[in-house]
């Protein structure tokens, strides 16, 4: 077995793993190496095809490729090794083993960070009942059709009022699709008002809250997409060739759980303080993989101070006692959700289930309440968050739930 | 597409895996073989959706021919498989009791199933079960172990079938619907959506549609009513949840809801048993997996805390009769396979010898000189085998199986290639998917397949649009 020796290894060549890496370089670190499964670096803004992305860790608006591109360049010319069509996988004594077309290599390194992102769950995660036709896609998977030239369809249903709901009612468009209705459980759309060209386009677009898809018809092809309203149980058949499952992000952990890494239930991801750190000694987990999900400006700088944490902390003992977090509904989930006496947080971000006005979160210790703070957004798949001094006064070791008081 | 040929031995209708099985067994003599199917690949009708069991027939009605069937087919299949390099795991059953009526019965069970000739089945305490399979729900009383049960890659057995049979001369001609079958002095002349072709002898494999074929030929012993069976595939961090097979007391009507690993290392649930009419009516439905995550809860609880991979429905060719509808009529030189169950996969290559010996009975000899059989060596899939992307040498060799497309479930570049190479190579993405997995794992695709059917376009000359069904007329 061939192998390679390195001081930190970095899976995924995301806005997360790239800036870790660049920040890495900057700090001295010598052999830096990402390894990206994809044939190209970049995650998933290289199909976002419009404006809006680099504005807080670039302090610019780029567009999603342009983005993409900047990000991997500045790696490079960081010297960063980086190398794509390279997929992560496990060896036969538990660590991590590259495969490519060059063949296999067992890693040897002093930290692996874990950036693997996010994806949107499919239809059949989603429990949409119905026959099985063609048509039905996620946002990724449209993107990556309509850059790769694959005919989308003719009318469509977009699944979703987030933020990527938005960006494919764009990219429907420029693929010459129309969208006759979005559709949400929620009782409003949760993206920036105004903020994008795509929310102003999608304006136009009848949006469809408080209501499911209870329905798929179409032998081959997608012909009808069946809605119920969730308020009066009337159900319409509306005809659509195309559905696009939107949002409902889900980190993709698959490697951190065969390493070994428990996973939150309220996340789906490995617990990670805002180092990266995680329950095990030199394994870091950062971006969308540690909780789904937010923009990508925010997972370049959650990688940048992850990469921060990693070079400081290279060959120092690292934090055994770590106080966990957990929430309960309306609260979606809560990160950092591992927390260690060097790395108390600010804040801590946070998602809701539902639409929350006023509200303020409650920090327990088993019974005991130990922190209040103010509740900031509360709008789903929105970035939320709260003041981390609710965690003050918190008692080492056990075990935090934070709940909607 | 060649086009049909005049004349053959044997026609047989329907390319799922009791046709594709009559096609590889009855190749291995000296008759011509042609098959005849009406989708664009095989293993497209009821084959491709079941609960990939390969089953002891310990369950089945003793004396009846599935119980002959199933038990020969088991040995058969099982070999067939070791040989073909298709993944099997010999998981074996546990046949749960949640109440004590069900625990009452499970001392019948095991006497039907020796009946059966199954006479290593075993009851197995509240202790032994738990310890066995610590996941299972607080309700469960005490088992019936039945240790040859085992799961199989479904898919692979109709392909392999498939490749046997062409290499031994057989023809299969897809995208061919029969459309009238006539007697003629000397066999039967078929009228197919390809043109005309005689046969000295018409085998009917047509699943679903064996019953319409049936009455063509001017017979009537069985109609078919769709079984309905919803599943759901569960993530591959699930498996780790159940060791083997864990099925429920039969009633009157179903097997029940099952938990079973698959061999490619998820957990399936299912299926539900819902009579229809409608022959095409393969959609899940709302209620359907409604009851399916509630049987699921208490079969496994921790099941809900993972995420679904998928979410499919299949049809059981299901008939008014308990039994297989297997009838010969020699002197038409006609034989109908047809009520063939869940149970269809084991026993298909019994089905296919017994088939032959029918015809040896009915004069023609030839059908009884057969060559070994010569099972094609299948690309590895299963989760406990060593893929292409393990193998430091085959990468050598082929640095595309380095390569990795779909991420899920680990398919490489060279493995996707080789599945679009050949004449029964894949020409849709969900014949892709049964040959290599690509597609088929917890992302459906949202990673690779834009590459995935940017490949499968050039190597079928198929254009995206055909293959997405979103050409513009």
């Amino acid at each position: 077995m061939n192998a390679v020796d390195v001081d930190v290894l970095i899976v995924g060549a995301g806005p997360t793993g790239l800036s870790a890496a660049t920040e890495l370089r900057r700090r001295g670190i010598d052999r830096v190496l990402v390894v990206e499964r994809e044939a190209e670096a970049g995650g998933i803004p290289r199909h976002s095809d419009h404006q809006g992305f680099g504005i807080r860790d670039l302090h610019r608006s780029l567009s999603g490729p342009a983005y993409a591109r900047r990000l991997t360049e500045t790696a490079l010319r960081a010297g960063v090794d980086l190398r794509c069509g390279t997929t992560a996988t496990l060896n036969e004594a538990g660590g991590i083993r590259l495969t490519s077309a060059a063949g296999l290599e067992d890693v040897a390194t002093r930290a692996t960070l874990l950036a693997t992102g996010a994806r949107e769950r499919p239809r059949p995660a989603r429990l949409i009942p119905g026959d099985r036709p063609a048509g039905i896609l996620t946002t990724g998977q449209l993107q990556t059709w309509v850059a790769a030239g694959v005919p989308i369809g003719r009318r469509a249903v977009v699944l979703g009022a987030e933020h990527v709901s938005y960006s494919a009612v764009l990219s429907l468009r420029h693929a010459g699709v129309t969208t006759v209705a979005m559709v949400t459980d929620q009782s409003a759309g949760q993206s920036v008002r105004g903020a994008t060209s795509a929310f102003r386009l999608a304006l136009h677009v009848p949006l469809r809250t408080r209501t499911s898809i209870v329905g798929l018809e179409g032998r081959g092809r997608l012909e009808s997409v069946i809605l119920r309203d969730l308020d009066t149980g009337a159900e319409e058949r509306l005809a659509a060739d195309v559905l696009i499952t939107s949002g409902d992000w889900i980190p993709d952990a698959d490697l951190a759980r065969r390493l070994g890494l428990g996973l939150d239930p309220s996340t789906r991801g490995p617990r990670a303080d805002l180092g990266g750190g995680t329950e095990l000694p030199g394994l870091y987990a950062a971006g969308n993989l540690v909780h789904p999900v937010e923009t990508a400006d925010r997972c370049a700088l959650n990688g940048r101070r992850a990469a921060q944490h990693i070079a400081a902390s290279l060959g120092q003992p690292t934090d055994s006692e770590y106080l966990v977090l957990h929430v309960t509904a309306p609260l979606s989930w809560a990160w950092p959700n591992l927390i260690s006496a060097h790395t108390l947080p600010d804040r801590l971000v946070l998602r809701t289930d539902e639409r929350i006005r006023r509200g303020r979160v409650i920090a327990r210790q088993d019974e005991r309440v130990v922190g209040s703070a103010r509740l900031h957004g509360g709008v789903p798949n929105q970035h939320s968050w709260v003041d981390g001094t609710l965690l003050a006064n918190a008692a080492p070791g056990v075990a935090v739930t934070l709940e909607l008081g | 597409m060649n086009p049909l040929p005049d004349h053959v031995d044997i026609a047989i209708v329907g390319a799922g895996v009791v046709g594709t099985a009559l096609a590889a067994v009855l190749s291995r003599s000296e008759l011509s073989v042609l098959v005849l199917e009406r989708a664009d690949d095989v293993c497209e009708g009821t084959s491709k959706a079941n609960t990939a069991v390969l089953h002891t027939g310990f369950d089945c009605v003793p004396g009846s021919l599935e119980s002959q069937l199933v038990t020969r087919g088991y040995g058969l299949l099982g070999e067939y498989a070791e040989h073909a390099r298709i993944a099997v795991e010999r998981t074996g059953a546990l046949l749960v009791a949640w109440d004590a009526e069900q625990l009452g019965q499970l001392e019948a069970i095991a006497e039907k199933a020796a009946k059966n000739g199954i006479h290593d089945t075993r009851i197995v305490g509240l202790e032994e079960l738990r310890a066995r399979e610590p996941h299972l729900g607080p309700e469960a009383l005490g088992a019936l172990e039945v240790p040859g049960e085992s799961i199989i890659d479904p898919w692979s057995p109709v392909l392999a079938f498939a490749l046997e049979a062409v290499a031994n001369g057989a023809v299969i001609s897809l995208t061919t619907e029969v459309l009238s079958a006539a007697a003629t002095d000397d066999g039967h002349l078929l009228t197919t959506s390809k043109g005309t072709v005689r046969c000295s002898w018409l085998l009917n494999a047509a699943g679903l549609d064996a019953d319409l074929l049936n009455v063509d030929c001017g017979h009537d012993e069985f109609h078919v009513t769709p079984r309905r069976g919803e599943l759901i595939v569960y993530d591959k961090s699930a498996r780790s949840l159940v060791s083997s097979i864990i099925l429920p007391v039969p009633t009157a009507t179903t097997k029940g809801v099952l938990v079973s690993p698959t061999v490619f290392g998820n957990v399936l649930l299912g299926p539900t048993a819902d009579d229809l009419e409608d022959r095409r009516a393969t959609g899940t439905t709302g209620d359907g997996l409604t009851r399916l995550q509630l049987a699921g809860s208490r079969l496994v609880p921790e099941l809900e805390d993972h995420e679904v991979t998928a979410t499919y429905a299949g049809l059981r060719a299901a008939t008014e009769h308990r039994d297989y509808q297997l009838h010969a009529h020699p002197e038409e030189r006609y034989v109908c396979i047809g009520g063939i169950r869940s149970t269809g996969l084991t026993a298909s290559l019994a089905i296919a010898e017994y088939v032959a010996d029918l015809l040896v009975d009915a004069g023609l000899e030839t059908a009884g000189t057969r060559g070994p059989a010569q099972p094609p060596l299948m690309p590895p899939l299963g989760q406990a085998q060593r893929r292409a992307s393990e193998d430091p040498e085959a990468i050598a060799e082929n640095p595309a199986f380095g390569a990795l497309v779909c991420h899920c479930e680990g398919v490489s570049k060279g493995e996707i290639e080789n599945a679009l190479q050949g004449e029964l190579g894949a020409r849709s993405s969900g014949g892709l998917r049964r040959r290599t997995r690509a597609m088929n794992g917890r992302c459906q695709g949202f990673y690779c397949s834009a590459v995935v059917l940017e490949m499968l376009s050039h190597a079928s000359g198929l254009s995206l649009a055909e293959l997405t069904g979103s050409g513009r007329p």
